[in-house]
């Protein structure tokens, strides 16, 4: 169904934008939502990404036209942290800052990665995931220390929080493309940028940028603004909410003896 | 049923965190004693951050506490006057401990300062209650073998200060109480737990008080020291999970009194013996994890701005 929405939006989009001047092949894309909420049972989320190739002459011969999209999350501060063997137990010993470190990462292509891209078209738009959080904000000293940086990757990736996935991207008739980028259950609030790529020839032709919005909701939203917001009154009200639950209790299980 | 908690950030089963709070209720309900101490290392497990883990400890607690001071209320088993003697030094301790948990969370230690903390004082009160159950038990066994004396004066009694506690039959000096009070006020800062594993052998042992008074004062001031540090994290770190503390005291309650029931069964010097071994069992579970070489030797925790 969405596949067909899109097709039909493709469709109805290429003679629209025909006329102004373009690059000879570029690109429209969509979200099949544009924001996504955190509710209390907020599982994941599944956002599809779809678009087609608008050109005004004959498809060109060749390299195939290949499909780049990523998805990035908002990005924060971190430190990283080694335990060592110390006195015979296991405890944090060096650490390392990294200024900004992105919480979700997803790159999705049609292609091999190492086929639809170059590397020198992946440093100029910092597409892969270890050149992303590079490109971020490294600071000297981790830069010095390559082995807390791809700890950084390497435990995001087993989070699910980095994700590569090669060959998910559909591209048909080298015009009409889809994919579904999942969003992990652990979600960072904030705006997720998402970028689109068309290369041929490894060499990056058009992008187009989208954004989704994610915000915790309904009680979520409640509860973790009003911990932020009056951190007083959160903690009394937890505080009477824990002393209701216990009377309550103890006042039911007295009425009936068993 | 997956829940998406909204501090913690992470998506537990809603069911399991009700299993979770049920089962140490129903442990706390039977021996006595708050079941922080099984709570928080149980939310470590599940993936719950540690600073969520300890502050929503610390809640939880609250309730349970309340569930079972009710029930010693009944039976005239609180002494108010030493319960706000110890209160006192609690709240000093609190504060303190919320002190030294923040500057422990900047250094990148507060896990390994809280599972020390686990180990020395698990490992020592689960050894001296499993030494003290056994020789009472052997004790039971051998009739006309010597009565202890019920009171024993000792260098706690010849400290300045003194005041009377007419429901536990003590006339001593505040400083013992206030003591024991503000470090296990610490303890509960830093550990999420209530202390009554610490507080009960003091009571006992250290001031000397009668065994029938003494949870229901532990219970009595652990409430207060407890809510302190709940609000003084939420205040601090904004740390308490109030979803979490729902469905952990929702759990813990029904847990606490039907273990309250089932412990009315047992035998007290068996009882103990179990407590003992119990609290020898997760010492040395966080102990294991401690000595053991992790999988994964990096970490990644927020990091501020430079």
């Amino acid at each position: 169904m969405k596949a067909l929405l899109a097709l039909i939006l493709a469709l109805f989009a290429l003679p629209l934008c025909a006329q102004t001047e373009a690059p000879t092949e570029a690109i429209v894309a969509g979200l099949s939502q544009s924001s996504v909420s955190i509710t209390a049972d907020f599982s994941g989320a599944e956002i599809m990404v779809y678009g087609a190739v608008k050109r005004e002459s004959a498809i060109p011969e060749g390299d195939p036209l290949r499909i780049v999209v990523t998805v990035q999350g908002p990005s924060a501060p971190l430190k990283v942290r080694r335990k060592d063997h110390r006195f015979g137990i296991w405890l944090n010993n060096a650490a390392v800052q990294i200024d900004s470190a992105p919480s979700f990462y997803a790159v999705a292509t049609s292609a091999p990665l190492a086929v639809a891209l170059s590397a020198t078209e992946d440093l100029r738009h910092r597409i892969t995931i270890p050149r992303a959080v590079r490109a971020v904000g490294i600071s000297a000293e981790a830069d010095n220390s390559p082995a807390f940086v791809e700890a950084l990757l390497r435990i995001r990736a087993a989070e699910g929080r980095y994700v590569l996935r090669e060959n998910s991207v559909a591209l048909t008739q080298q015009t009409l493309f889809r994919t579904d980028i999942a969003l992990p259950t652990a979600l960072t609030e904030g705006d997720y940028r998402v970028r689109v790529f068309l290369t041929r020839n490894g060499k990056v032709v058009d992008r187009v940028e989208r954004a989704i919005w994610v915000r915790k909701a309904g009680l979520e939203r409640f509860f973790y603004q009003s911990a932020h917001q009056q951190p007083l009154l959160y903690g009394l009200a937890s505080l009477i909410v824990a002393a209701l639950a216990g009377w309550g209790a103890s006042v039911m299980f007295s009425r009936f003896r068993w | 049923m997956q829940l998406f908690l909204p501090i913690a950030e992470v998506s537990v089963n809603a069911f399991l965190l009700i299993g979770i709070g049920g089962v140490v209720g129903f442990l706390s309900g039977l021996f006595g004693v708050g079941g922080g101490f099984l709570i928080t290392p149980l939310l470590f497990f599940i993936g719950v951050p540690p600073a969520v883990a300890v502050a929503t400890g610390a809640n939880q607690v609250v309730a349970s506490s309340i569930s079972g001071v009710l029930a010693q209320l009944k039976r005239k088993a609180v002494d108010f006057r030493m319960g706000l003697v110890l209160l006192a030094g609690g709240m000093a301790g609190s504060a303190l401990g919320i002190w030294v948990f923040r500057v422990l969370s900047a250094a990148g230690q507060v896990d390994l300062f809280v599972q020390l903390s686990y180990v020395v004082f698990l490992g020592l009160v689960g050894l001296l209650m499993l030494q003290e159950s056994l020789r009472a038990m052997l004790r039971a066994r051998k009739p006309g073998a010597q009565v202890r004396r019920a009171h024993v004066h000792t260098w706690v009694h010849k400290m300045p200060f003194k005041m009377k506690f007419r429901a536990s039959g003590l006339y001593i000096s505040v400083l013992p109480p206030m003591m024991v009070g503000a470090f296990v006020g610490f303890l509960s800062a830093v550990m999420g737990v209530g202390g009554g594993f610490i507080m009960v052998p003091a009571m006992i042992y250290l001031l000397g008080m009668p065994t029938k008074v003494v949870i229901g004062t532990s219970l009595f001031q652990i409430i207060f020291t407890t809510a302190f540090t709940t609000v003084m994290h939420a205040v601090s770190s904004q740390t308490v999970d109030m979803m979490l503390a729902l469905l952990l005291i929702l759990g813990g309650v029904i847990g606490a009194q039907i273990g309250a029931k089932v412990g009315v069964k047992l035998r007290a010097d068996q009882m103990r013996v179990m407590l003992a071994l119990l609290v020898l069992a997760v010492c040395g579970r966080v102990a294991l994890d401690l000595v053991l070489a992790p999988d994964e030797l990096y970490s990644i925790a927020p990091g501020s701005l430079p």
